[in-house]
């Protein structure tokens, strides 16, 4: 059974995103991603500064047996990539909702969380992925 | 190989200043040819210095390491690990053959070869050319839909850059689409199987290029309805492309231009039994229909009365050009040739029938054994998947831990996790130059390992056991990167 | 039945086993009116027979006395090489991905890594590719993907550079809207002068190939030109001679430190001159290395060096997220199968050649090249057209159409070199001749006198 914080919103393709109290965005892969994907071993995160259309293949994770691209939930503009990974990719697997996360992004439009998942819909999304 | 307990040193480690090999060296010779002073290299390249004896000591106990198809049953799925007759070696190193400079006057007895195997090619594949000059599978994918690209172009169809692919589809097939500018778009496969052929019609349209497929398919089984697809394809617009990693299920038996397909590849050093070599080299030979003759890759083999030439960019204007610095892998497509004299029609026809005999067997008797495969109401081709996902459910145990102690026993294991879509698989082709006793050996060894599940999943868990290295650590490869020997500063 | 084992007592038993009467019967899955007919194959035959037809084939090819150069190299290969690189245990050996199975294959590989660094200079190198055109192709992609710099997809490409090499390039990359620009060669001394690239200073160039020594075994200025791309922020491209860096700067060396940039970029080539044989133009193999910084966007395999679970060292393919199998559409590109016996023989020929052997190879092939242009210019209608340094090839002018001359030379059992009048028209009557280290005095001897021979028949005869 994976972790699912129920703050957080999701999308199909196993991201998740955390909206801070001044609007902006942090994203991340869910820990249902980090386990499939299994041990990471390399991250490629935005540049700050790149603007991103919603759906946009942004990021890329790579594990000995998968390399995943990671799509961003919005549209908007980075603000800082996840430098620390580059030295520590397993933090995508220990803490994949903390020090594991992606990127911030400064989305262009404040109602575009609302159209992402709840926790309890991605958890009833993972639920028919896996019959 | 269990003797081989103490590790082999690097050959860096077995150098030591001023040791030679001093007769392989040139004669020195007298004149004052040299580079200028500020082209040349300041200090020596720090490659190994060690006696001949010690660099054939070396390289033969890291051989002794290797398993291989002449040491080792090697039942890989989709690589088709028959034997390599040592005489498609000894006379494709003759020496004529191997000083043959490519640039040199068209050397007529070689060309005779690659010319007769062109035709040879042809008659197998029903196809109506055929060009020797892509190096390997991906290469000859890569001119297959690069054809089929320059063929739409051609037609002024340029909206036409879509590429249906199955989703057991080998990863070279979506790489190469790639490659040439094409978008892919995958269909999925019904429970039997074969490609779902609605989704196929759905899939189809006016930016429709072709389709990429294999027969039989990536998970073993004839694609009953290829008329059909054949038909939805060529109807919307686009064309048919065949994957010939599996031509050893159907060699003489059904021809890939019957089928309706338009283009092939041909992997020659799986069907037509040139050497693994350890990861190459290979041969992509690709034929044709009548449609995409004028865009083959050169050179190609022609002939004038009785005087062979090479055919190239004058003879073919629209070709999709030059793969290759020369004319290809020409000592690869030579051993093919060999191999198939030897053959003749036939011990090309006994192939499929064999290598279908040896793998319905051993399926039958894995099945008894209580293995579960992956589609059991279908026939094996030349290969079939048996999947672990109840023994894993049951016991944790998976295909990588089968794997891993098939090793043990001495068997090399079969293709794991390929295709993709059937969860811990085991991939299994036999071949046909596998003696019967050795099926049964290969059966018993899984036999022992079912009971090892239940017994001792420890075992299996941490198999490898008799290697020269335990289970490798892949995470710490991939993030403590040490690619190369360096010495020290 | 060539190969097949099975006796008739075998085949009874194992039909029975799986249930069917005979052995068509395992084909009833195939619609009948998809089977083949009869095969129109010629009949089997045994290895005598075979035996016989590859000898004669291969004596009407004989063994004429070899000047040509132009991508692929006569030299000497040591006994072991082929020895050892033919055994079984290498020969029919597939790929390592079983790891624990493979460890032969894979530590020779890593050895190999260690030693292209070693030669050229760069920081990692993959497995190999299919040959040095081909690597061309790849590098040029690949530096579209790790130019972050630039968007143009377009590349500079030298008429200097081995143009068969660019027809490859532009057919594999061509497809990926990689666009190819030409500069062209300085007719006096055969090189790409700087000057040349100073127009295309001010452009969005990705990256820039040179070739060292260039398709005319004449040396480029290496360091003026990798400068010049470094401060534009292009990439730079070598291709490079194996033997010839023995002796010249290595490509991790070119240029003066630009932004603390050091170095090509990218380094690429043909491998068949380190112990692969001539073989007809193939098999042979392409050799990549690159920087640390780079190396996930490099194609082909990789083998890494980590440990098992009790700590012991062991090797296996790493990094293979960037492949295929793995990343499907997203790869870095379709190579499945590279070349894998080439580099057997390859890293046995280095193991045995050493820095010290490789560099009398190149000394000795550079110095008969000379003294087989010293030999050929002092016949009358011959000179050397290009006043650059050479390495070991050297282009010569004469004074009438090559194709003839080099038909009566071959007449006289001599490869004189390659007729470059397809390839540069704008030369007039030019030949790329090449002598390596297996050419002995008497060789360049009988090479200069069947030459002046064949000249002074024709002005006799005029």
């Amino acid at each position: 059974m994976s972790n699912i914080p129920s703050d957080l919103r999701y999308t199909k393709s196993h991201e998740w995103v955390r909206q801070a109290p001044n609007g902006t965005l942090e994203v991340g892969i869910s820990d249902h991603a980090q386990g499939a994907l299994g041990d990471l071993v390399f991250a490629e995160v935005p540049e700050a500064g790149r603007k991103l259309d919603a759906g946009e293949a942004c990021a890329v994770v790579e594990s000995v047996k998968a390399a995943s691209d990671v799509y961003s939930p919005v549209s908007g503009t980075v603000i800082a990539g996840n430098t620390a990974l580059a030295d520590r990719p397993e933090l995508l697997n220990q803490e994949p909702y903390g020090s594991g996360w992606l990127f911030r992004v400064a989305p262009h439009s404040p109602d575009a969380v609302a159209a992402l998942m709840s926790a309890a819909d991605y958890e009833r999304y993972l639920a028919d992925e896996t019959k | 190989m269990t003797e081989l307990t103490a590790r082999e040193p690097l050959i860096f480690e077995l150098s030591k200043p001023g040791r030679k090999a001093g007769t392989q060296f040139p004669p020195a010779i007298a004149g004052n040819a040299e580079i200028p002073a500020h082209l040349r290299r300041a200090a020596p390249p720090a490659l190994p210095a060690v006696s001949e004896l010690q660099a054939v000591r070396h390289y033969t106990r890291l051989s002794q390491m290797n398993f291989s198809i002449d040491t080792h049953f090697y039942p890989l799925g989709s690589c088709t690990m028959k034997y390599n007759p040592k005489a498609c070696n000894t006379y494709a190193m003759l020496p004529e053959f191997l000083g043959l400079h490519p640039l040199g006057p068209e050397p007529q007895g070689f060309m005779a070869c690659m010319y007769e195997l062109q035709d040879m090619l042809r008659e197998i594949t029903g196809m109506q050319g055929v060009s020797l000059t892509p190096m390997a599978g991906a290469q000859g994918e890569f001119a297959g839909v690069a054809m089929i690209r320059a063929y739409h172009r051609a037609r002024n169809d340029l909206q036409r850059t879509e590429i249906i692919v199955p989703q057991a589809a080998h990863g070279t097939n979506p790489a190469t689409a790639a490659m040439c500018g094409c978008s892919v778009k995958e269909i999925p496969c019904d429970a039997n199987g074969d490609v779902d052929i609605d989704a196929l019609k759905s899939a189809v349209g006016p930016c429709t290029a072709a389709i990429m497929l294999t027969n039989p398919s990536t998970l073993g089984v004839f694609e009953h309805k290829i008329a059909e697809v054949a038909r939805i394809v060529h109807e919307a617009g686009g064309l048919l492309y065949y994957d010939g990693a599996n031509l050893n299920a159907i060699l003489g038996k059904v021809r890939p231009g019957d089928m309706g397909f338009d283009v092939i590849h041909m992997n020659l050093h799986k069907t037509f039994s040139t050497p693994h070599g350890g990861g190459g080299p290979g041969s992509g030979a690709v034929g044709v229909g009548a449609r995409l003759l004028p865009f083959l890759p050169i050179p190609i083999v022609g002939r004038d009365g009785s005087r062979y030439r090479w055919l190239t960019e004058r003879d073919l204007p629209q070709s999709i050009g030059r793969l290759s610095g020369f004319m290809g892998n020409a000592g690869v497509n030579l051993r093919a040739y060999i191999y198939m004299r030897l053959l003749g029609r036939e011990g090309m026809v006994r192939v499929a029938e064999f290598a279908a005999l040896n793998a319905n067997y051993l399926l039958k008797r894995l099945q008894a054994a209580g293995y579960e495969a992956a589609y059991p109401k279908r026939r094996a081709s030349h290969e079939f998947i048996i999947t672990l996902k109840r023994e894993n459910r049951e016991t944790h145990v998976t295909a990588m831990d089968v794997a891993k102690r098939l090793l043990d026993y001495g068997f090399h294991a079969p293709t794991t996790y390929f295709p993709l879509l059937v969860p811990e698989c085991l991939l299994i082709e036999p071949t046909e130059t596998e003696a019967k006793e050795d099926l049964d050996r290969f059966c018993d060894a899984m036999i022992m390992i079912r009971r090892e599940m239940t017994e001792d999943p420890e075992k299996l868990a941490s198999a490898p056991h008799t290697m020269p290295v335990r289970r490798l650590d892949d995470v710490r490869a991939a993030k403590q990167l040490d690619l190369a020997w360096k010495p020290a500063a | 039945m060539a190969f097949i084992p099975h006796t008739g007592d075998d085949i009874a038993a194992m039909l029975d086993v799986i249930g069917v009467r005979e052995i068509g019967d395992l084909f009833d899955e195939i619609p009948v009116e998809l089977r083949a007919g009869a095969l129109a194959l010629p009949p089997a035959m045994g290895e005598m027979e075979v035996g016989r037809l590859l000898t004669e084939r291969a004596a009407i090819d004989g063994r004429p006395l070899n000047f040509i150069g132009a991508g692929a190299y006569e030299h000497h290969i040591p006994a072991p090489v082929w020895a050892l690189a033919t055994r079984g245990e290498f020969y029919s050996a597939y790929t390592p991905y079983q790891a624990e199975a493979s460890q032969g294959t894979l530590q020779l590989i890593y050895e190999y890594q260690s030693m292209m660094c070693a030669l050229t200079g760069m920081e990692v190198s993959n497995a190999s590719l299919y040959d040095g055109a081909s690597a061309l192709a790849e590098a040029c992609l690949m530096a579209v993907r790790a130019n972050r710099a630039s968007n143009s997809r377009r590349i500079l490409l030298p008429r200097a550079v081995n143009p068969t090499y660019g027809q490859v390039a532009r057919t594999i990359a061509g497809n990926q809207d990689v666009i190819f620009d030409t500069v062209d060669f300085d007719r006096a001394s055969g090189r790409t002068l700087l000057e040349s690239l100073e127009s295309r200073g001010g452009e969005d160039i990705t990256a820039l190939v040179v070739q060292q020594p260039n398709f005319f075994g004449c040396l480029e200025e290496v360091d003026e030109l990798t400068d010049w791309a470094h401060r534009r922020k292009i990439l730079l491209i070598a291709v490079v001679n194996p033997v010839s860096l023995a002796l010249l700067t290595p490509p991790g060396q070119w240029g003066g430190a630009v932004d603390g940039t050091r170095g090509a970029d990218i380094v690429c080539g043909e491998g068949q001159p380190l112990g692969v044989p001539l073989s007809a133009g193939g098999p042979y193999f392409g050799f990549m290395a690159t920087r640390m910084q780079y190396v996930r966007q490099m194609p082909g395999r990789i083998v890494g060096r980590t440990v098992d679970t009790e700590g012991r060292p062991g090797f296996s393919l790493t990094l293979q997220a960037r492949e295929q199998h793995i990343r499907r559409s997203k790869a870095t590109s379709n190579i499945c199968t590279n070349q894998g016996l080439m580099v057997t023989a390859a890293t046995i020929y280095m193991s045995l050649l050493g820095a010290e052997g490789l560099a009398r190879v190149a000394q000795s092939s550079l110095q008969r090249t000379a003294d087989l242009v010293a030999a050929l210019s002092r016949i009358a209608g011959v000179k050397a057209a290009f006043s650059a340094p050479r390495f070991h090839e050297a282009v010569l002018l004469l004074d009438r159409p090559v194709a003839p001359v080099l038909a009566a030379l071959a007449r006289r059992g001599i490869l004189g070199g390659l007729d470059l009048a397809d390839l540069y028209p704008e030369l007039g009557n030019a030949l790329l001749v090449c002598a390596t280290e297996t050419k002995l005095g008497a060789d360049i001897d009988a090479y200069a006198g069947a030459l002046a021979e064949i000249m002074n028949a024709a002005r006799a005869a005029a």
